[in-house]
C-alpha cells in the first residue's frame, strides 16, 4: 500500500499540471481563501478520528460480550450468539444508521425514556454495533486457536474457568486478536464517512459542503481521499508494527 | 487405611459410543498402578475421568473418599502426552502459576517450591527460558514439575512419552521411577513394559472400555489369563 501511493498519486499531479479540468487554487494555501478552504476541511479530522476511536473501543468490548457466549457449552448461548452476529452482519450500514439515528430515539420516547441521540453518538453507536459482530468473531477466532489441552492442563493445577481465561488462553489469544482487530479500525475509519448523511461535521460533510459552495468537486473529493489515505496509512503502519512485536514475542 | 482412588461402575459415553462400560478400579495410597491395553480401549478416558476433565455418565468416582468435584485443586495431578505447557510463560512462571492463583502463596514462596522442584527433575538452569526453546524429555520433566508444584496426592500420567524420541524417554521415565520410589500414588497409562515391570505395584490389561484383567506384574506378564492380554502383549514385547 505504502509503495503503491505514489503511482496514485501520478494521475493527480499529471491532470494538475496539464489539464483544465483542474483548479487547485481552491486549496491552494499560499492564497487566503485557500488556506481558510483547507483549514476548514482539515477541521474533520478530530470528528473522523474521535468517533472512530469511540467505536471501535465500543466494539472491542461489546465484542468480547458477544464472543463469550459462543464459547461457553451452552447451546442456548451459543445461539444467541450466532444470531447477533448473523444479523448485525447482514444490515447494511446507511440503513442501520438510519435506524439507529431516525428510529431508536422513537423506541426510546415510547419506552418512557428521553435519550437524545445526536449525530455524533448515532454515527459511533452504528459504527459500534456494526462492527462487534466482525470483532466478536475475531475474539472467537483468536480463543479457539488455543489448544484445548492448555485449558485442560490449567485444570489440572487448579485455576478456576475465569482464571484459566484471564492467564491461560487470553494471552494466548490475544496474538492472534489484535493485528486482525487493528485492522478493523481502518474499516471504521473509511465507514465513518456515512456518519456525513445525518449531518456529522466530520471529513465528508465539510468535503461535500466546500464542494456545493466553491464548485470544485474534483480538487475537494481529491483532497478527501488523500486525507482517509493519509488515515489510513498511519493505522497500517500501526498495524504493521503490531504485528511485528506479536510476532517476536511469539518467537521470544 | 483409605484408599486414594475407588471407582465403581464407571460409565462414559462419547454420543451414541460408549468408552467406558463400567470400569471398577480401587488404588491404594502409595500404589503404583500401570493401565496398558489397544488404541481406543478407553485407558485415557478412565484417568480425564479422575482428572475432572470428564464428566462420567454413570458410576461414581472417589478420591481420598470425596467426590472429584471437591477435591482440592491440584489434588490430582496430570501430565500428558502431549505436555501442555503454557508456550507464553517461561519454565518458572509456569510453575509458579497454580500455587500462586489457585493457592494463593506468595510470589517468593512459589518461586522456592517451582526452583526445588527443578531440581528435582534435574533441570535447575532452564528457568528462564519458555518451552519451545526446551527439548521434548525436559518439556516434559517441566510438566511433571509443574504438576508436583501443586503438592498432588496423585498423579496421573497419560502416555507421558509417547510423543517423545527415544533418546529422551529415558530421562522422563528416571523421573518417575524416583517420584514412585518416593512414595507417589501414581496411575500411568503407558506402553514402557520395562518402566511397567520395575515400578508397578498392580498391572491393568483395558480393552473395548473395561478392564479385562489386573495383578501383579510378575504373573500378569508371565501368564496373562484372558485371551486378549496375552494377544495384546505378544504384539507389544515381540520387538
Ligand atoms: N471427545 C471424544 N469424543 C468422541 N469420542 C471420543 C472422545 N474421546 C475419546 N473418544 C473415543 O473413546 C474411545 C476411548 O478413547 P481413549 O482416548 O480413552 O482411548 P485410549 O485407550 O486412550 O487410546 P489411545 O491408546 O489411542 O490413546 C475411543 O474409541 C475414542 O475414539
Ligand atoms: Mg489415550
Amino acid at each position: 500500500m505504502r509503495r503503491l501511493a505514489p503511482f496514485l498519486l501520478l494521475p493527480l499531479l499529471a491532470g494538475c499540471a496539464a489539464s483544465q479540468a483542474w483548479g487547485w487554487y481552491v486549496i491552494d494555501p499560499t492564497t487566503p481563501q485557500g488556506l481558510t478552504n483547507v483549514r476548514f476541511l482539515l477541521g474533520g479530522m478530530g470528528e473522523t478520528v474521535l468517533m472512530s476511536v469511540l467505536a471501535a473501543a465500543a466494539s472491542m468490548v461489546l465484542g468480547l460480550m458477544v464472543a463469550l457466549p459462543a464459547l461457553s457449552g451452552h447451546r442456548a448461548l451459543r445461539i444467541v450468539n450466532r444470531v447477533y452476529v448473523e444479523l448485525i452482519r447482514s444490515i447494511p450500514l446507511l440503513p442501520m444508521l438510519f435506524w439507529v439515528f431516525y428510529g431508536l430515539p422513537l423506541l426510546f420516547r415510547a419506552m418512557g425514556l428521553s435519550i437524545p441521540i445526536d449525530p455524533f453518538w448515532g454515527a459511533v453507536i452504528t459504527l459500534a454495533l456494526s462492527d462487534s459482530a466482525f470483532t466478536a468473531e475475531i475474539y472467537r477466532a483468536g480463543i479457539q486457536a488455543v489448544p484445548r489441552g492448555q485449558a485442560e492442563a490449567a485444570r489440572t493445577i487448579g485455576l478456576s474457568r475465569v482464571q484459566t481465561m484471564r492467564y491461560v488462553i487470553l494471552p494466548q489469544a490475544i496474538r492472534r486478536i489484535l493485528p486482525p482487530l487493528a485492522n478493523q479500525f481502518i474499516y471504521i475509519v473509511k465507514m465513518s464517512a456515512f456518519a456525513s448523511v445525518i449531518g456529522m461535521q466530520e471529513l465528508t460533510r465539510r468535503a461535500n459542503e466546500l464542494a456545493v459552495t466553491e464548485y470544485r468537486p474534483l480538487e475537494i473529493y481529491s483532497f478527501l481521499i488523500l486525507e482517509y489515505l493519509a488515515l489510513v496509512m498511519v493505522i497500517s503502519a500501526g498495524v504493521r508494527w503490531l504485528e511485528r512485536r506479536m510476532g517476536a514475542d511469539e518467537r521470544g | 487405611m483409605q484408599n486414594a482412588i475407588e471407582i465403581r461402575g464407571l460409565v462414559k459415553r462419547f454420543g451414541d459410543f460408549t468408552a467406558l462400560t463400567g470400569v471398577d478400579l480401587t488404588v491404594a495410597r502409595g500404589e503404583r498402578v500401570v493401565i496398558c491395553g489397544p488404541s481406543g480401549s478407553g485407558k485415557s478416558t478412565v484417568v480425564r475421568c479422575i482428572a475432572g476433565l470428564e464428566i462420567p455418565d454413570g458410576g461414581s468416582i472417589l478420591v481420598d473418599g470425596h467426590p472429584v468435584a471437591q477435591s482440592r485443586p491440584g489434588e490430582v495431578g496430570m501430565v500428558f502426552q502431549q505436555f501442555n505447557l503454557f508456550p507464553h510463560l517461561t519454565v518458572l512462571e509456569n510453575l509458579m502459576l497454580g500455587p500462586m492463583k489457585a493457592r494463593g502463596l506468595s510470589r517468593a514462596a512459589a518461586e522456592a517450591r517451582a526452583r526445588a522442584l527443578l531440581e528435582r527433575v534435574h533441570i535447575p538452569e532452564q528457568a528462564d527460558k519458555r518451552p519451545a526453546q526446551l527439548s521434548g524429555g525436559q518439556q516434559q520433566r517441566v510438566a511433571i514439575a509443574r504438576s508436583l508444584c501443586m503438592e498432588p496426592q496423585i498423579m496421573l500420567f497419560d502416555e507421558p512419552t509417547s510423543a517423545l524420541d527415544p533418546e529422551m524417554i529415558a530421562e522422563v521415565l528416571d523421573v518417575m521411577v524416583e517420584l514412585a520410589e518416593e512414595g507417589m500414588t501414581m496411575i500411568v497409562v503407558t506402553h514402557e513394559m520395562g518402566f511397567a515391570r520395575k515400578v508397578a505395584d498392580r498391572m491393568v490389561f483395558m480393552d473395548r472400555g473395561e478392564i479385562v484383567e489386573q495383578g501383579p506384574p510378575g504373573p500378569f506378564f508371565a501368564a496373562p489369563r484372558s485371551e486378549r492380554c496375552r494377544a495384546f502383549l505378544d504384539r507389544i514385547l515381540r520387538h
